[in-house]
């Protein structure tokens, strides 16, 4: 009994040293200029007001940054997804030459770290004068190896007789991928969506190097510039944070089944 | 079934070009730049860029900044991984014991820290830390601990940065660690008790050589991450005091983007995957040893 006690107590310490920042994030939000900056901290606005949120939107190019963050997720993820499951279709399903060394040469050079790519790519884009414009991030995430790997995983329980049995009734390979496997692999492809549109929502050392313009920024470089002229506005600042996190947690809390079964199958690959 | 050459060729085709040409040409250019003076006037012009050797390499085991950086990163990792590892661990032990209530609730709540963006977080901790309204020295108080200036004191910024990254990481742990768990045959348990074993009896014996895949690619994909950091200090500490936080990521980034030296700067980009791949091999080879 004691025991059940202690498990209980231990867990609710630790919800309440995980939730804590949250709480002081939310209740700084809503406070006037200065409230936030008080000793004892408050975990409740003594006034609630909407001034920060007006100031970011008002005064600020928040607004501008939340639809790039939002279109340019929206697109990474849409391209990503025809790119990658049409890639790990072909990786389960097909037969070819080269097949194996493909795969095995995608699946280790996913240690290779992004940031080794980071100056080659931007001498590239640059040159084609693709700096600080929608094309600079969706490029480089028109495709990816975990993403190929994902699906291919998946696509290999889709049972060869029901391709066979099209094929016969004389669907096209096209046709194939589109009406059979993309609806079979419905589960699959959403679970690599919440990961594409929260990765590239979150990024942020890519997007800081490759747009220059606040104009363009997306809310993690927004933000990053916003601190170093804000230092010692809490208010403001914990109210942009807000505006940041909160579509990415009601993705997540909405389909978050997806979500943790796609870390569960990252985590048996091999 | 018949290989279908030309139709697997055209499903693979856009994926593939876009990692050859985005990904893989980068990989190969920056090992070549990493062997050039590649500097701003080469910015204006590729053929102001002369080839060097291993000028770079030599430049930086004689650049104290770069030590510094390297020395950082590795207390970093070296902290923060065991710690991330060792917490997501006995989280999921207790939330997979049959006493707890209320899991999914935990499970969520301790994961949602993971979901949240990077920089926002920093942000909100960095305000956490404040030496005179954070919270951290309010509740710290309350035990009877004096106020300590977490992000201004050169020995206090690396905890600080540490203890926010585990905060950060810990529940995506946790979700592959209760898996494995979930995964051991509950026979074995019982077994062991008819013997006679002790609960750490139990957990040395059973728990965690059953988790031994699990924990490896845990540690693994872990100290991937830690390796690569770079947004924690560049929000909280802008590497400061005194270089104290500054990351290999982050000296790699002012290097190749604030100075423009891309040569020198992709030379750090390739000690940092060599330390990776180094790292992860070593991890491989302690996972072999142990299962002789």
């Amino acid at each position: 009994m004691t025991k059940k006690w202690l498990m209980h107590i231990l867990l609710l310490i630790g919800g309440l040293f995980t939730l804590i920042p949250f709480i002081w994030m939310l209740s700084a939000a809503f406070m006037q200029d200065g409230h936030a900056s008080v000793f004892p901290p408050r975990f409740f606005p003594d006034q609630v007001t909407l001034v920060q949120f007006q100031h970011l939107f008002s005064h600020l190019s928040i607004g501008r940054n939340f639809l790039n963050s939002f279109l340019l997720s929206t697109l990474v993820t849409l391209i990503s997804l025809f790119f990658n499951s049409m890639a790990g279709y072909a990786f389960a399903k097909y037969r070819f030459r080269g097949k194996n060394f493909l795969f095995n040469l995608l699946l280790s050079s996913m240690i290779i770290p992004a940031q080794v790519t980071m100056l080659p790519l931007f001498l590239m884009l640059k040159s084609l004068g693709l700096i600080n414009t929608y094309l600079a991030i969706i490029i480089p995430g028109m495709a990816n190896i975990f993403g190929i790997f994902l699906i291919r995983q998946y696509a290999l329980s889709i049972p060869d007789s029901l391709i066979e049995a099209a094929r016969i009734d004389g669907a096209s390979d096209f046709q194939i991928y589109r009406r059979i496997i993309l609806p079979l692999c419905l589960p699959i492809l959403v679970t690599l969506a919440i990961f594409t549109f929260m990765s590239t929502w979150n990024d942020f050392l890519w997007p800081l190097i490759a747009l220059t313009d606040n104009s363009m920024y997306t809310l993690p470089v927004a933000l990053a510039n916003l601190m170093g002229e804000h230092t010692k506005d809490p208010e403001l600042m914990m109210a942009g944070s807000v505006i940041t996190i909160l579509p990415v947690v009601i993705v997540f809390l909405a389909l978050q089944k997806y979500y943790i079964r796609g870390i569960m199958m990252g985590s048996v690959k091999g | 079934m018949k290989p279908r050459t030309s139709a697997a060729y055209f499903f693979l085709t856009p994926a593939l070009s876009a990692i050859f040409v985005f990904f893989f040409v980068p990989v190969l250019a920056a090992l070549v730049i990493s062997f050039t003076d590649f500097d701003i006037y080469a910015l204006g012009n590729w053929a102001n860029s002369r080839f060097i050797g291993f000028h770079n390499y030599f430049s930086l085991l004689k650049d104290p900044l770069f030590w510094k950086a390297l020395k950082n990163t590795f207390y970093f990792v070296l902290v923060a991984g065991p710690l991330s590892v060792a917490i997501s661990l006995s989280a999921a032990l207790v939330l997979n014991s049959k006493l707890v209530r209320l899991k999914s609730l935990f499970r969520l709540i301790y994961f949602l820290p993971v979901v949240t963006t990077l920089v926002a977080v920093a942000i909100v901790w960095r305000f956490i830390y404040h030496p005179r309204f954070g919270v951290l020295n309010y509740l710290l108080g309350f035990i009877g601990i004096r106020p300590i200036d977490w992000l201004g004191d050169p020995h206090w910024a690396m905890p600080a940065i540490i203890l926010m990254s585990v905060w950060k990481n810990f529940g995506y742990n946790m979700i592959i660690f209760i898996a494995g768990l979930q995964n051991i045959p509950e026979y074995l348990y019982e077994a062991a008790v008819i013997e006679g074993a002790t609960r750490w009896q139990q957990f040395r014996a059973i728990t965690l050589p059953m988790l031994a895949p699990t924990t490896l690619f845990v540690s693994i994909i872990t100290v991937i991450g830690f390796f690569q950091l770079f947004a924690e200090p560049y929000i909280m500490t802008q590497g400061g005091p005194l270089n104290s936080t500054l990351s290999v990521v982050q000296y790699m980034y002012r290097a190749g983007f604030r100075w423009w030296n891309m040569g020198y700067s992709a030379s750090i980009a390739f000690v940092l995957f060599v330390i990776i791949f180094i790292g992860t091999l070593i991890q491989l080879k302690v996972q072999r040893g142990t299962d002789d």
